[in-house]
């Protein structure tokens, strides 16, 4: 019970920080990958606008995908929406709040790759240094006998240092491209800036009660997802540590013998209460094809989100007599509804 | 949370797999590439480059797996009690597959992306009239070359991976070659890199969408519990052969003392160890406490697994310990009746 709790503290403490850790190592990878990607313009006319606009577009593309697929909020989505309805009724609220949450975090790695190449220069430089005007940048003197493909040629060499040979002309043009890339670039992030400004403010303005409760919702779907695969995770080690245990025990032909009359040591009580909470996690699923109904009634008929009440005034009771029992039974019974009461109150404490 | 990381061993496997990742990027950065510039060998060497490591690193990642060996038992094992499921070592099968394609797609994607390993290899297919006119054109050949064009260019061409090389020396030729097959090198790891990520995010969202995901849900409870059994198993066999090996030495450490008592001119009392005969000792051991039946627990966890239904334990039993209790050096027979009122 103790691990469980700790877990369940853990779990739920961390969940909105662990998502927005992943996001922002992400923001980080982003700035990184683009520190190490060697950008090497073809410095020719046909490819070098595809290149550099596909250089400030697909790599956005690729992290914004790549956050849906590190974000296990996704299949929350996807399982929350294709269920049977069940015992519980679906929310389509909720659907759309996870949703928007989830594309938020998205959001954040491509938008710093987009401005980390903005800031840059070199896409622009390389997409669009075609499109100059060259006079203007200096004694062009040689361009005077060039056609017209000679001259785009020797315009779309201007990103590659090694190519072109003025260069201060090439450093006059690329200062001016990078000079409006730097602008587009800031731009950029003051639009991202003010949009996330103006739905933070503005949104508890629509809607804040309702919102409320869509977010404790989807929040709750979340934490009881984890809650039953780490339930599943506790019954599948104590069901093979019974499992194992009852096959020594059958292939030695004895079986075991509960020590009550040794109660006077205090390893055989840790004993017993390692085997009897191995018993109490397995929450009397001790079958196969029992365990294989509990996880295909949880996607096929979730419960209805309504506790029984009949379990608190039992352990309201159990509190009260607990304290006058004094033999065996009575302790452990009223040992554990302490533990599980307390439980409950941790956890509505958190809500 | 240290304990909460440690026990899961599907977050081993994940950082596991980083890791190889990782290892593979610095692998690929600290090697030394050397392409020979030779028409005949650019492909070859090239091509080895971009397929043997990923090989090898893909093995690698398959050794390394926890899951690999539970899926080979799982599949290999014959029926026994336990029906065996299908669905779960296919599971297994795709959750290892996909953890030890992770370094090799890394690998081929750094190559892609960093552009050396295609212009070894594409170099001597790229057009050189798309380069003329406009730089200080095709160099003249070094003396003593046959003046045979074909071949010429073709070694050419091929020498330009190679920045040191002297025909190279006064034109921006080879750089503009280069540039121009490093632009496809990363559109075509780019191209790469969006296919698999669409395939990623498919996958996730539309997994759901199929009506088995109640099945999925059953199959990996069932996965992730033969992987706890089998590290449970192999951990009780440990602890039983500990507590095997301790409780035969001090019994015959016994033996070796009553035996040097019964020896002397008087006979004190033989203090009783019987008595001593710890609890825990006793359910450490199972039960099992002889050579052929450790023998014949190993043999029928292999051939004949248990059923997956275990019973409850009934709160009163007369249990009778099989006698003896042998330990290779002497042999002693007790024999004790626990009686639980």
């Amino acid at each position: 019970m103790d691990k469980f709790r700790m877990m369940f503290q853990f779990l739920q403490s961390n969940q909105e920080s662990f998502m927005n850790g992943i996001c922002g190592i992400m923001a980080l990878a982003s700035a990184q990958m683009y520190s190490a990607f060697e950008f090497s313009c073809p410095c020719m006319p046909e490819y070098n606008y595809n290149y550099g606009i596909g250089l400030l577009i697909i790599p956005p593309i690729w992290f914004f995908l790549l956050g849906f697929v590190l974000n296990n909020n996704v299949s929350v989505l996807a399982e929350e929406w294709r269920r049977p309805t069940g015992s519980r009724s679906k929310d389509p609220t909720i659907l759309r709040y996870m949703f928007c949450s989830i594309t938020q975090r998205s959001l954040i790695a491509p938008a710093v790759w987009v401005s980390v190449t903005l800031m840059d220069g070199k896409s622009f430089l390389c997409a669009f240094s075609i499109n100059l005007d060259i006079e203007r940048f200096g004694n062009t003197s040689f361009v005077k006998g060039m056609s017209e493909t000679e001259k785009i040629k020797l315009l779309a060499r201007i990103p590659c240092k090694d190519l072109f040979e003025h260069p201060e002309i090439r450093m006059a043009a690329s200062r001016y491209i990078k000079c409006i890339s730097q602008a587009c670039g800031w731009m950029f992030l003051l639009l991202m800036t003010f949009t996330a400004f103006l739905i933070r403010a503005i949104r508890p303005c629509f809607t804040q009660a309702a919102f409320l409760k869509t977010k404790y919702w989807s929040h709750y779907i979340d934490i009881e997802r984890k809650i039953f695969d780490e339930t599943c995770k506790e019954h599948a080690k104590s069901f093979a540590k019974v499992c194992i245990q009852q096959y020594f025990e059958n292939i030695s032909g004895e079986m075991r013998v509960l020590h009550h009359h040794h109660s006077n040591r205090d390893e055989s009580d840790d004993e017993e209460d390692k085997r009897r909470s191995d018993e109490e996690k397995l929450l009397g699923i001790r079958a196969q094809d029992d365990m294989n109904k509990v996880l295909w009634n949880w996607h096929t008929c979730k419960p209805a989100l309504a506790l029984r009440k009949d379990q608190i005034a039992e352990e309201n009771e159990g509190k009260m007599n607990g304290n006058l029992n004094g033999a065996v039974n009575g302790f452990i019974k009223g040992h554990a509804h302490q533990v599980e009461k307390k439980e409950w109150a941790v956890y509505y404490s958190k809500v | 949370m240290f304990p909460y990381f440690q026990s899961n061993s599907e977050s081993i496997s994940n950082g596991i797999c980083i890791i190889l990742a990782l290892v593979s990027v610095k692998l690929y950065t600290s090697f030394d590439f050397n392409c020979p510039c030779l028409p005949q060998y650019n492909k070859l060497y090239s091509l080895g480059v971009m397929i043997v490591p990923p090989i090898i690193l893909f093995f690698l990642g398959v050794l390394v797996n926890r899951h690999t060996g539970v899926m080979m038992d799982e599949w290999m094992r014959p029926m026994g009690n336990r029906s065996k499921n299908p669905s779960v070592v296919k599971y297994l099968f795709s959750a290892m597959l996909q953890r030890a394609l992770l370094a090799p797609m890394v690998w081929i994607l750094v190559t892609l992306l960093d552009g050396k390993i295609f212009i070894c290899a594409f170099s001597v297919s790229v057009d050189p009239t798309i380069f003329s006119g406009t730089y200080i054109s095709l160099p003249t050949a070094p003396p003593g070359l046959p003046n045979n064009t074909g071949l010429e260019v073709t070694r050419i061409m091929a020498k330009i991976p190679c920045k040191e090389d002297a025909i190279f020396r006064n034109s921006s030729f080879r750089k503009a070659v280069s540039r121009y097959v490093r632009c496809y090198s990363q559109a075509v790891g780019w191209s790469i890199l969006l296919f698999l990520i669409v395939l990623g995010a498919m996958g996730r969202l539309i997994k759901p969408c199929f009506d088995d995901q109640a099945t999925f849900l059953q199959t990996r409870y069932w996965s992730n519990y033969l992987d706890v059994e089998q590290k449970l198993f192999d951990e009780t066999c440990v602890l039983h052969a500990r507590d095997f090996a301790r409780k035969c030495v001090v019994q015959f450490f016994e033996d070796m003392r009553e035996d040097t008592i019964l020896h002397l001119p008087f006979q004190p009392t033989i203090i009783s160890v019987k008595d001593e005969w710890d609890d825990e000792d006793e359910d450490r051991l199972h039960g099992i406490t002889k050579h052929d039946q450790v023998d014949q627990l190993l043999n029928k966890w292999y051939y004949n697994k248990p059923e997956l239904d275990i019973y409850s334990p009934l709160p009163n039993k007369i249990g009778i310990p099989w006698p003896p209790r042998e330990c290779t050096e002497t042999i002693h027979t007790y024999i004790y009746i626990y009686i639980y009122i």
